[in-house]
């Protein structure tokens, strides 16, 4: 137990790698999501992404919810359709397979934990849900790693299976490059260039983990206002009670 | 003080207070005399009480719906986040609340030590605080433990661990602690327990904090005895009410930002993946407001002398009004004890800034320094400083040098002839 202790104090610190920077929309003290953004970032994502990565926190009725990717109540029904899921025990004490609703969780590529190990070289692909908020630098830190894939540099011999990254903890990561200009094909017609995709399901991964970002923005607008208003009343409410008496305030 | 001969002006509050004086209660804690020349660093315990009825009302919210359980707390939580209406506001602010819990809890303090409030006759009080930020700390750590992270999960190990460096019974005792061999279920269950439990003993500790207050009254910058009441007390209603609610609405504007737009700058991005015993962070870390105890903790080689570094830094605290021989209070009149004072924040500052970096050469030697200022402090400074000190002579009353800064000390006279 001791050991435990001490391992911690003998971490390295880590060299920093100086993250790569985009111009999030959901930035700042107005900052919302871009809808056509979370919608490609959707698509990305269930295309490229969810053969590996689970999002078991999600439904697809999140889908069609305000300050989300806002998919049509029927275009949520349709994605949610096109997923068969697992229900029962029915009269007969069966298990059945139906199509997905959107009350629904979204569909595990894995039934586990092993069976993803598995089948990944025995790396487990992180769940997605709260990814955004599970690495430090945030969206930057899946927009770099997404847009870090090169060439080890000279003389560093990896491993089968496992790829170099600029931006990635340690350099070595088992995804192999998930994305290339033109791996999906948008249906508005943006171009799917590599970085176009990595910001658009970056966006998605901010979304999911922080679906009420922008109720929590309005609000916090609102609730400031209301409290810098408050003060400066009271403020000189105070002036006054306490001119009363030759004191300073 | 007039609370004796207070009497009720209606007949029904008459019959009611002779047979339970809350109404003689409330009118000392209206016209209870307090010195004008309160700064606003004295409102912070105004304030601190405001953070603790925060956290118990979100607290006792989020336990409507969070599961302690090792399988399902992580899940709940992100429960909580999705799909409970404005889980994520109470959540954020609960999460938030601790810090500024904390934040506060740091300036209150140093307040204390600026002003020395410790002071004889103010032990007590003073000693009631060590305790009630002892417990503080315990509901924090455990609370952080709840949302089963892996910075809760590993923090939990760590900390618990720390009991290990008792002889021969430690093991024994973190088994204890457990309920097991390990951090696991149990130790979650036992942990949402006592945090659900701490925050109604502070409550209790407070009402303790603020009686043993009242008996010799507020402290104040000048640090000088004032009679009471007097001209140089205003009563705290409505004077002191609406400066604390001033002070407290400006604290609730920085508390809003934090919940409203990074909401997660004083958290660890590893408590966002779920706790994985197989899996040891790279990093583990505590919180920011346990940070510079760390760094005392790690700044000494053996554990056994780590642990009782680290509960020593604290308990030095409880011995303070005893190891500060000055009679003079208020640093305003020490030059000397100023500018140690002033050392001394810069020394937990940096404590708490290498507890956050891991312990290795130059930040490891920088703590070792830092806690050993930090005990010199206390230890040697300070009794030696009170013999030795060349102190600035005390005003006479509170009003001498109040009205000094706006009228001449001629006109003073002329008014003191004129009474």
């Amino acid at each position: 137990m001791i050991l435990l202790v001490s391992a911690s104090y003998q971490v390295k610190a880590a060299e920093k790698v100086e993250l790569l920077k985009t111009d999030w929309s959901f930035k700042g003290l107005f900052g919302k999501f871009d809808r056509g953004s979370l919608q490609r970032g959707y698509q990305v994502y269930t295309e490229v992404c969810a053969s590996c990565h689970s999002m078991k926190y999600l439904s697809y009725r999140n889908l069609s919810e305000k300050g989300g990717p806002e998919f049509s109540i029927e275009q949520t029904k349709a994605i949610a359709a096109s997923f068969e899921v697992t229900d029962g025990p029915n009269n007969d004490g069966e298990m059945f397979e139906r199509p997905a609703k959107p009350s629904d969780k979204f569909v595990m590529p894995y039934a586990n934990v092993k069976e993803a190990q598995a089948a990944n070289g025995g790396a487990y692909p992180p769940d997605m849900s709260v990814l955004a908020k599970a690495r430090s630098g945030g969206v930057d830190y899946i927009y770099s790693v997404l847009l870090g894939y090169e060439d080890p540099p000279s003389g560093t011999i990896l491993d089968d299976g496992v790829y170099y990254n600029k931006y990635m903890y340690g350099n070595n990561i088992k995804m192999s490059q998930p994305l290339y200009d033109g791996s999906v094909e948008y249906n508005d017609g943006t171009e799917a260039t590599e970085e176009q995709m990595a910001k658009d399901v970056a966006t998605f991964l901010m979304w999911a983990a922080e679906p009420h970002l922008e109720a929590r923005h309005k609000m916090g607008f609102k609730a400031i206002l209301y409290l810098i208003v408050l003060t400066i009343l009271v403020y000189f409410s105070m002036k006054k009670i306490w001119s009363r008496i030759e004191s300073e305030v | 003080m007039s609370d004796h001969d207070y009497v009720p002006k209606s007949k029904f509050g008459k019959w009611f207070n002779d047979r339970l004086p809350l109404l003689t209660l409330g009118n000392h804690l209206t016209d209870y005399p307090t010195p004008k020349n309160l700064n606003y660093w004295w409102t912070f315990g105004g304030i601190l009480s405001f953070c603790l009825i925060v956290q118990i009302i979100t607290g006792l919210t989020l336990a409507m719906h969070y599961i302690a359980h090792a399988d399902l707390a992580f899940e709940s939580v992100e429960h909580i986040m999705r799909d409970v209406n404005y889980g994520w506001l109470i959540r954020y602010i609960h999460a938030n609340g601790a810090s500024m819990f904390f934040l506060a809890v740091y300036i209150h303090i140093f307040r204390s030590l600026f002003y020395g409030s410790y002071k004889s006759p103010r032990e007590i009080i003073w000693i009631i605080g060590i305790i009630i930020y002892l417990l503080m700390m315990a509901a924090a750590f455990m609370g952080y433990v709840l949302p089963w992270g892996q910075m809760s999960f590993w923090g939990a190990t760590v900390i618990t661990n720390l009991f290990s460096a008792i002889p021969f019974i430690g093991e024994g005792i973190v088994q204890w602690l457990w309920g097991g061999y390990s951090v696991d279920n149990p130790t979650l269950t036992r942990f949402f327990t006592l945090h659900y439990l701490i925050p109604f003993l502070i409550l209790g500790l407070v009402v303790l904090h603020i009686w043993a207050l009242h008996v010799p009254g507020n402290n104040n910058p000048i640090g000088i005895d004032i009679k009471k009441p007097s001209k140089d007390t205003v009563p705290f209603h409505p004077y002191i009410v609406i400066k604390d609610g001033f002070a407290l609405l400006m604290f609730t504007i920085v508390f809003a930002f934090f919940v409203f737009y990074s909401p997660n700058i004083l958290g660890h991005a590893d408590n966002y993946i779920e706790a994985n015993p197989m899996v040891t962070p790279a990093h583990i870390v505590p919180e920011w407001y346990l940070l510079p105890f760390y760094a005392i903790l790690r700044s000494v080689p053996d554990k056994l002398m780590g642990v009782v570094a680290m509960l020593s830094a604290i308990l030095v605290l409880a011995a303070l009004p005893w190891l500060d021989t000055s009679k003079i209070r208020s640093a305003i009149f020490r030059p000397l004890y100023k500018q140690f004072y002033w050392i001394l924040v810069i020394d937990v500052l940096i404590l708490g800034y290498v507890g956050a970096m891991p312990a290795e050469g130059l930040y490891l030697l920088i703590a070792r320094v830092a806690t050993a200022y930090y005990f010199i402090h206390f230890l040697i400074i300070l009794p030696v400083l009170g013999s030795k000190e060349k102190t600035i002579p005390l005003p006479l009353s509170i009003t001498e040098p109040v009205l000094e800064a706006t009228l001449s000390s001629a006109t003073i006279r002329e008014k003191e002839s004129l009474n």
